[in-house]
């Protein structure tokens, strides 16, 4: 067992007319094995505790910590926090051009393994993972996410989560810009790597819709760069009906 | 959007006599982006200069004095005209008419003293098809020619490779004339040199011609490299493709991309595009890029030019780092990924692999061990 723990944590966004604070004391604690919602309106600030939680550079902790399994997270480069187990699964996944997604999915793999992996159980385990997914086998030989449609963008996403198997994954916003069909595999996906692994699983999201598949054990509603409540997974069912607008600074 | 003054690309004055070229003052536009003064030395007559030789003889490739040479190419400019006349050696590659050569032919170029001129003739006889490699040694300077014949229906792929001393001179003017439904594929790989002067051309001497201009130049440091195109189309049904990446990094290093298309009245159905890429890998280096197209018929296919220069993307490192790839390693993949279309070109593996591990060391990127790209390549052979 092991956990994700964020204390009390203080963030702002880099621009180029100085900083503005967007984390505003966030305090949540993830448990191997559990299910996570975040759930908020747009610009509350919850996609950036998933890139601070990633480690991107735009954003700095002004203060609070992060520790994976008591291990300070927040003094790690974005690649020894893949390694030590966190998994960003992004909304707007970057094309980089060149560069094969097989070639990527094994460099990432090595890296975060620590070896490579065989060539032959690699290239099965690549091809399994694809299948699951409903990709296309010539997915691999394509650029990453390189003129992939929305909906490619978020399997390929998901595949990467399949294959790294991470101790913790943050999944932000994976059901944005997805037709139903499109969310029904993805979701599966996510099921299938909670149901083979001990993770816990950060699931930040606008709409209710995805919570339909994937069930989570809790819900908290983020407003304003902070959690403003929690519950269970009924939570999300008050949400659906009501919307954010009673969590709203104003109305508080 | 701004709008360039129109520039007449033609005619260009040719010559063999020297002085028939003004010496350049700087405010030529062929000249306004060069250092003059690294380059003025091959303005004038250099006493005691050698030649640049071929390193070894092969069934292909010859030492021979320039006598024997009697292409009908002319210079374009001063440093080439005067290169021209002083040169006593030629180096020639001889490919035989109706020959399909499998195995690459290595060209080793090497000068002689401190100042060497150059003069490579390269025939390709019709029907035969050719990989030719050039390794450029540029530990002296070097100026001359490079004169490309691709008879009827030939193939000729040729990698130019420039490496060498950070403080070498070079100019080297290429010339190819393609035959009927010939195929010329030319791409100039430039890594080393101070100041480096390139200006393939490519004209048709027949219709159905085809001209593949690739080319692939890393500066850092204070390196200048100055690559300058001249198509010109005047058969009708010929192609131009010209693709150049560029990446840049080091405190003054200046690199300049110059794309002078020309469609003739009669060169009916052309179809040709030209595109420049540069990646500023730091701050300071500085990237001139110009595309020039100009028509003189509309009765073509397509004719279009692309450029763009842009500084490394930190949201690309920052999606691989964040699946566990270390910085260098994912800097390493960028570039790799950004000259791939360069590469991929010239559908060959070897040589592919080969100058990306060249580039690698060069950025001070550790090659990767056992790359991940090898086994992208079995995967797919064992389909």
């Amino acid at each position: 067992m092991g956990s994700l723990v964020l204390t009390d944590l203080y963030a702002s966004v880099i621009t180029d007319d100085g900083e503005l604070e967007i984390l505003k004391g966030v305090s949540l604690t993830i448990e191997s094995g559990t299910t996570h919602a975040v759930m908020g309106p747009n610009g509350s600030g919850k996609s950036t505790l998933a890139y601070v939680i990633a480690g991107h550079p735009k954003y700095r902790v002004t203060s609070g910590t992060i520790t994976l399994d008591g291990v300070d997270v927040l003094s790690m480069s974005v690649d020894a926090r893949a390694r030590a187990g966190l998994f960003l699964a992004m909304q707007y996944p970057v094309e980089v051009p060149g560069v094969s997604v097989s070639n990527f999915l094994r460099t990432s793999a090595t890296a975060v393994r620590g070896e490579a992996p065989k060539l032959r159980t690699w290239v099965k385990e690549m091809k399994e993972a694809m299948v699951a997914l409903q990709m296309d086998p010539s997915f691999a030989e394509r650029n990453v996410n390189e003129g992939f449609s929305g909906g490619e963008k978020k399997r390929h996403e998901i595949l990467q989560l399949s294959l790294l198997n991470p101790k913790f994954a943050i999944l932000d916003e994976t059901d944005s810009g997805l037709d139903v069909d499109a969310l029904r595999t993805v979701s599966e996906g996510v099921n299938t790597f909670r149901a083979q692994s001990d993770a816990g699983v950060l699931l930040i999201t606008h709409y209710t819709r995805i919570l339909q598949y994937i069930k989570p054990d809790f819900v908290h509603v983020f407003v304003d760069g902070r959690i403003v409540t929690s519950g269970g997974a009924d939570l999300a069912s008050a949400l659906e009906s009501q919307g954010y607008e009673q969590y709203s600074p104003a109305s508080a | 959007m701004t709008t360039a003054p129109p520039i007449d690309l033609s005619p260009r004055l040719s010559s063999l006599d020297p002085d028939v070229f003004d010496v350049p003052t700087g405010r030529e536009v062929e000249w306004r982006f060069a250092p003059l003064t690294a380059f003025s030395r091959f303005f004038q007559s250099i006493e005691g200069a050698g030649d640049v030789r071929a390193k070894h003889e092969t069934d292909y490739v010859r030492n021979v004095p320039i006598s024997d040479v009697h292409s009908s190419w002319l210079p374009t400019d001063r440093p080439l005209a005067v290169a021209r006349s002083l040169v006593r050696n030629a180096v020639v590659v001889d490919v035989p008419r109706e020959q399909v050569i499998a195995e690459p032919i290595v060209l080793q170029l090497q000068g002689a003293g401190d100042t060497s001129y150059q003069h490579v003739e390269i025939n390709v006889g019709a029907f035969s098809s050719a990989v030719l490699v050039i390794e450029h040694d540029l530990d002296r300077d070097i100026c001359g020619a490079l004169v490309v014949n691709v008879g009827d229906g030939a193939k000729l792929t040729m990698l130019s490779v420039v490496d060498g001393a950070t403080d070498a001179v070079h100019i080297s003017g290429w010339h190819t004339t393609t035959g009927r439904d010939a195929t010329f594929i030319g791409c100039a790989v430039t890594l080393g040199g101070g100041f480096v002067r390139i200006s393939p051309s490519v004209t048709y001497a027949a219709p159905g011609g085809n001209a593949e201009l690739l080319g692939l130049f890393l500066a850092d440091g204070d390196q200048y490299l100055e690559h300058r195109i001249f198509v010109e189309h005047e058969q009708p049904h010929c192609t131009s493709r010209v693709t150049y990446k560029g990446a840049l990094s080091g405190p003054g290093s200046h690199t300049v991309w110059v794309g002078d298309v020309l469609v003739r009245r009669g060169a009916t159905g052309t179809d040709t595009y030209e595109l420049n890429r540069n990646l500023l890998l730091n701050d300071g280096p500085r990237a001139d890029s110009v595309p020039n197209l100009e028509l003189e018929t509309g009765e073509i296919i397509g004719a279009g030019h692309a450029s763009a220069t842009g500084r490394f993307d930190d949201e690309q490192l920052f999606y691989l780092q964040s699946r566990g790839i270390p910085e260098t390693q994912a800097r390493q993949l960028v570039v790799r990924g950004f000259f791939a279309e360069v590469l991929g070109r010239l559908n060959d593996e070897a040589w592919r692999d080969s100058m990306m591990s060249r580039i690698s060391v060069r950025l001070g990127l550790a090659p990767e061990e056992s790359t991940a790209e090898e086994s992208a390549t079995e995967e797919s052979t064992s389909e």
